[in-house]
């Protein structure tokens, strides 16, 4: 087993209002952690929001701004020119939000913050689904994942937001998993210490919105990376692609079977889902081999 | 009205460019602009600025005057000066955002040029657009012409910066806007005077650690009310300040409310914007066949200085409000805001509301001449009339 190796600097309290066993609260220690005191906050409405906690009182230690849920990379580029003209460039300017606030109805602002390569480091935790209001699908949503609003099963595929932002050439993308936490830690730190618009995908398998076990999270999320479904990668200038992990297990069945969202699945469903993730893995291990 | 003297201070600029050379000498930190017709000669003046060295604003050009509100808010918040400028259904986008910026007590300017909003698309001036807007909880102006929207653009940042509220001014499309008079331009010496960089709340980033609009209880957040009330209620006194202070520095008053042939008027005209300009010119006409006439200028209509009013609508036997604006059941808003005022008071001036220009619609001045006479034997109706 992996020893987790960051340095935990206070950044992040006890007494969260995460679900016990959430693995969002998880990552926003390693990643508050890692960034340090000198940084200031966005955090779109979100479970990032709920988890943080009620007036006066904030899981986070750096000051954050709760802004609305569609304008959180606008917010945090108001913030960095702000404390640009004020002499303070130094400072890292870091955005919390959900899939929906970046896949959905944040994504007109995101992809600007991008055009504009505004410096700011954007963190989506990314649970596919509106799960903060009951669990309802979102642009994230993978085909045949239940949800609220898709009881059945959506009938399709999960935006591939990752290859948008690609396409903006901004100068970081990456991937990162709570199953991975020094992966997590060692690209987070990377970001920071680059100029322009980062951006990164957490995998957050929802205890509730998934039908997940409260101890199954870690679990649930490892069986996502090395099934190939969640694959771990940087992207940088939209062109450079590197694998974290260039292997994955044959079968998405153990990753699928940890979830309620997935038990009405025929085999010829997840035979689907499975040749969607081959194509998938396929084309990304082409685009990292053509890189280097 | 004549026509100012052309001094050496003067340049003949458009009501847009008149803004922007406000803005250049307030010396925002931050200024997210997008474009929008009749708002865009504003952002262009800027740019140009910014091009030349004279204006230094981190400029921001992000996809949605959403964007550009929320960057607005949050570089306030973090405590930068901060200048935007929008019109119609740019002003409209940001509406969720405009709650969000009083809320949040942040001391944003933006100007909005007054401009129809669709359906059906029109690019006319008319102020429904910002007047819908009455309940957000920012302070507005009214210019009439472009010394007037120079003038208010500072002014308004000193207001701002004085109560933590966001001021939104107001001029209307091209009467205003595009139109060139000779606008005196003040010291850059006389602007840093009148509006000092002074220490203001940081409600993020002030190295305490404390976060800015995190949920909070029922309680909690009916105080946040309470408190923006009072605030609302200081408004017209520092605009009564910023205004005492700016004649003092360059002989040009701006009051919250202001007055042209006023004292003895009898029948007097209500309005805002560059209406007032067309009722000046009918007042001396009324004047000269011996009509007591006056006009009421109604610059700060947010808060309405309610009492002001009062006091000075006290005395005049008609009352005539013309409203550039149609709010659809309703009227005209700046008439059902005077019925508000006038309730109860003891023998109030008949109050005649019309719909002036809606859309655009030019209004002779030969119109209002005619009106002040007709309403002389008339009961006023109940409700808006269109003014044919």
């Amino acid at each position: 087993m992996e020893k987790i190796e960051y340095t935990d600097e206070g950044q992040f309290f006890s007494g969260h209002v995460a679900c016990a066993g959430c693995v969002e609260a998880l990552s926003m220690r390693v990643i508050l952690n890692t960034l340090g005191k000198d940084t200031v906050g966005v955090v779109a409405p979100s479970c990032s929001a709920v988890i943080l906690g009620g007036h006066p009182m904030s899981a986070a230690k750096i000051p954050v701004l709760h802004g609305t849920l569609e304008s959180a990379a606008a917010s945090a580029s108001g913030v960095k020119r702000a404390l640009k003209a004020q002499g303070r460039d130094d400072t890292t300017v870091l955005c919390l939000a959900g899939d929906g606030g970046t896949y959905d109805i944040g994504l007109q602002a995101l992809s600007s913050a991008a055009e504009r390569n505004e410096d700011i480091l954007y963190v989506c935790f990314d649970n596919e689904g509106y799960m903060n209001t009951g669990g309802q699908k979102s642009s994230s949503t993978p085909r045949n994942a239940a949800t609220g609003s898709t009881p059945f099963g959506k009938t399709t595929r999960k935006k591939n937001l990752i290859e948008i932002l690609a396409a903006h050439r901004i100068p970081y993308i990456a991937t990162v998993s709570p199953s991975h936490l020094n992966d997590m830690a060692a690209k987070i730190a990377k970001a920071q210490t680059i100029e322009g618009t980062k951006v990164v995908i957490v995998l957050i398998p929802c205890l509730p919105g998934w039908g997940v076990a409260d101890n199954d999270a870690v679990a649930t999320a490892r069986l996502g990376v090395e099934s190939g479904v969640f694959p771990l990668f940087e992207i940088e200038d939209g062109v450079r692609y590197t694998m974290t992990k260039s292997d994955k297990s044959d079968a998405i069945n153990g990753y699928l079977k940890k979830q309620k969202r997935y038990r009405h699945l025929t085999e010829a469903d997840r035979a689907d889902l499975q040749a969607e993730v081959d194509e998938t893995w396929s084309r990304l291990l082409a685009q990292a081999e053509t890189t280097v | 009205m004549n026509a100012p003297a052309f001094a050496d201070d003067m340049q003949l600029l458009n009501g847009n460019h008149a803004v922007a050379w406000g803005v250049r000498l307030a010396g925002p930190d931050v200024a997210p602009l997008y474009p929008i017709t009749p708002q865009t000669p504003i952002l262009e003046k800027l740019i140009e600025f910014q091009s030349s060295g004279a204006f230094q604003a981190e400029l921001l050009t992000p996809e949605s005057e959403h964007s550009a509100m929320a960057a607005a808010i949050a570089a306030s918040a973090t405590g930068a000066r901060v200048f935007t400028a929008t019109s119609s259904q740019g002003l409209l986008l940001m509406h969720e955002l405009l709650h969000f910026a009083s809320g949040a007590r942040t001391p944003i300017v933006m100007f909005n040029v007054n401009r129809t909003p669709a359906s059906p698309w029109g690019f006319w001036p008319d102020q429904i657009d910002s007047l819908s807007q009455r309940d957000t909880g920012w302070v507005q102006l009214y210019s009439e012409n472009p010394q007037d929207s120079l003038d208010s653009v500072i002014q308004a940042f000193r207001i701002a910066e004085a109560t933590n509220l966001p001021v939104m001014i107001n001029h209307d499309a091209f009467y205003v806007s595009h139109s060139v008079e000779p606008v005196s331009l003040p010291s850059p010496e006389a602007v840093t005077d009148f509006l000092p960089r002074q220490a203001r709340d940081i409600q993020l980033g002030d190295g305490s650690g404390r976060s800015l609009g995190a949920p909070i209880d029922q309680a909690s957040w009916n105080r946040t009310r309470r408190d923006l009330d009072e605030a609302m209620k200081t408004v017209e006194q520092f605009a009564i300040d910023a205004s005492q202070v700016w004649e003092k520095q360059t002989g040009r008053a701006s009051a919250p409310l202001e007055f042209y042939r006023y004292h003895d008027a009898e029948i007097v005209f209500v309005t805002m914007g560059s209406m007032c300009g067309t009722a000046r010119e009918a007042i001396d006409r009324l004047r000269t066949s011996g009509i007591k006439a006056g006009l009421l200028k109604v610059r700060l209509f947010r808060p309405l200085p309610n009492e002001a009013l009062r006091d000075a609508l006290r005395g005049a036997q008609h009352a005539i409000v013309l409203d550039r604006n149609y709010s659809p059941g309703t009227g005209g808003v700046l008439h059902q805001e005077l019925r508000s005022v006038l309730f109860g008071t003891q023998d109030p001036p008949r109050l005649h509301g019309y719909l002036a220009g809606v859309g655009g619609l030019s209004v002779p001045e030969e119109r209002l001449e005619a009106l002040a006479t007709e309403v002389r034997d008339t009961v006023p109706a109940a409700n808006s009339l269109w003014l044919e």
